[in-house]
């Protein structure tokens, strides 16, 4: 019974899937959604993708880390500078996109081993300066021309990016809901207990955080192919602090709360757009307005699942 | 089975226990009191591993488990029960449950324990889908030694299962823990509640400022002049 169940709501997520994908398909060749909606699209999947990898590491296991953008850049700066030996050539963004990868796992072992040994927020401080270091040195580096940064083609569209919106989805909450995921929680609800039942907590933390390094890196190097222009100083302090923004704006611990708060987020910013002046008093009154009223966030810990939907519908059925 | 020799912890310059030594017999309830700051959680943190000790040994069952990581320990039958009962706060009573099998993976097994584990603790079937945080203290208690006995633990450490409970909660939760005992888990006690705890004790010890000052049969201390003066109120 529960089997059949599971593959009934999998197949309703697939239908999910495929559907938005061919009604986004409608709508852009019905003219509906035109370049600039485009653009925008882009940047809600590549900032789904970072909210739900930062939702991981801060949500699920708990640990508060200040340095996505650090990782973002690592993804950007390796697929920019790959794509320029390469002449732009279509594959070069994939050759890019896992040489960021395996650098974001080196740094983020780097990083996490020592701070995540120890109980509290020691990891917030290291990443804080591990995001400014990785500027500096990006902006000091010749192969990433410095603070001028790098001028690429324009390599991918939404396509790409909605597969890899997918694809991180399904990996971040497969691991969130496997035995890992459940020991990352465990971890974050209470250390000293997990430790009790077994659990090597230094080691579920650090799984997470570089679990959410390699899909912040994947979102650098997906923003870098598609937004033409990659500069260190968009990847300063004020972007990890964005896209911590968005995870504890949608509910820290809910995906589905990462997803309407990256979508809310990246419509609210281009809206405002033309009223640039005030843009960031009415962006920062609303953010204090949610904190005040729903401090735990849109969603709290709440997720949509169509499993709960289904029972829903059974319930009903049997009461008729 | 266990066996803890010449123990010494120290957090920083703090000298938390001082050369403690203390046996638990297999199928014994053994029991340690003291008063607060005397160092009983930090005996138990350094049996389960979470805190290093300085020197000394902890023995169990010929295994010498003093510089074990707490995942090991777990794994060779010694469970904590920890003080202030730490639940999961954000999973389910079941899931809680689960938590404790964490290191299993015969899953009939898993399940008849959790069997057994409801026909102990009725109320937690009761609340199995419910969230743990919603639980009274008593069934928090409760939901801690089910989740502890998941792991089936040869031993079974008990830091304060009495806290903050009501005085009628307390003798049903030691009541509980005899029964655990009769079913063939050993048990090392720790309490401030002094009475219930040298009542139950087959053994029990008494630990001030870091050191072993008083051991012996559990009626004995009981009855020890000092003990009652200084714990039992008279």
């Amino acid at each position: 019974m529960r089997k059949n169940q599971f593959t009934k709501t999998n197949l309703a997520w697939l239908l999910v899937i495929i559907g938005s994908y061919l009604l986004i398909n409608v709508l852009i060749s019905a003219g509906v959604i035109n370049k600039i909606y485009q653009t925008v699209m882009l940047t809600i999947g590549i900032n789904i993708i970072l909210a739900i990898s930062l939702n991981l590491i801060i949500g699920i296991t708990g640990q508060f880390s200040l340095g996505h953008a650090g990782f973002m850049s690592i993804g950007a700066y390796s697929a920019g500078v790959i794509v320029k030996m390469m002449d732009g050539a279509p594959s070069s963004v994939y050759i890019g996109m896992l040489v960021g990868i395996l650098i974001s796992i080196v740094v983020a072992l780097i990083v996490a081993t020592p701070t995540l040994r120890l109980k509290g927020d020691y990891l917030a401080i290291a990443t804080l300066g591990f995001g400014e270091i990785i500027r500096i040195v990006i902006q000091n580096m010749k192969i990433t021309n410095g603070a001028a940064g790098l001028v690429l083609p324009k390599l991918i569209d939404w396509p790409v990016v909605f597969v890899f919106l997918v694809i991180s989805t399904i990996v971040i909450v497969s691991f969130t809901y496997s035995a890992y995921g459940r020991a990352c929680i465990s971890v974050r609800e209470d250390e000293i207990a997990s430790e009790t039942m077994g659990i090597n907590t230094t080691k579920y933390k650090i799984m997470a955080f570089v679990v959410g390094a390699i899909f912040a890196s994947i979102a650098g190097t997906l923003y870098a192919t598609s937004f033409y222009v990659i500069k260190p100083e968009i990847f300063s302090f004020n972007k990890s602090i964005d896209i911590l923004v968005i995870v504890v704006f949608g509910g820290m611990g809910s995906f589905t709360g990462s997803f309407v708060s990256a979508l809310l987020i990246s419509v609210l910013n281009t809206s405002l757009q033309s009223f640039a002046d005030i843009r960031t008093i009415i962006y920062g009154a609303l953010l204090v307005l949610i904190m005040i009223f729903r401090p735990q966030g849109l969603l709290g810990k709440y997720e949509f699942k169509f499993s709960k939907l289904f029972d829903k519908f059974a319930k009903k059925e049997v009461r008729q | 089975m266990l066996k803890i020799e010449d123990l010494n912890v120290h957090y920083g310059v703090i000298h938390a226990l001082k050369g403690v030594s203390l046996e638990v017999k297999q199928g014994e309830i053994v029991s340690l009191i003291g008063a607060n700051g005397a160092g009983k959680t930090t005996l138990l943190h350094s049996i389960s591993g979470i805190i290093k000790s300085t020197s000394g040994s902890i023995i169990f069952e010929d295994n010498d488990i003093t510089k074990r990581s707490a995942k090991d320990i777990v794994s060779y039958g010694v469970t904590q029960v920890p003080e202030g009962r730490r639940i999961f706060k954000g999973m389910s009573v079941e899931e809680n449950l689960y938590m404790g099998a964490y290191l299993r993976s015969d899953k009939d097994g898993i399940h008849k324990d959790l069997e057994s584990v409801f026909e102990r603790f009725p109320r937690l079937k009761e609340r199995i889908k419910q969230n743990a945080e919603t639980l009274s203290g008593g069934e928090q208690q409760m939901l801690a030694m089910g989740r502890a006995l998941m792991a089936r633990p040869k031993i079974l450490l008990l830091d304060e299962p009495s806290m903050g409970l009501s005085p009628l909660l307390v003798k049903e939760i030691f009541k509980i823990i005899i029964d655990i005992n009769k079913q063939g888990t050993t048990i090392l006690l720790v309490e401030q509640n002094a009475k219930m705890a040298l009542g139950i004790a087959n053994h029990a010890y008494v630990l001030e400022n870091g050191k072993i000052v008083l051991s012996g049969l559990g009626h004995e201390l009981a009855n020890s002049p000092d003990v009652k003066k200084a714990y039992l109120g008279g």
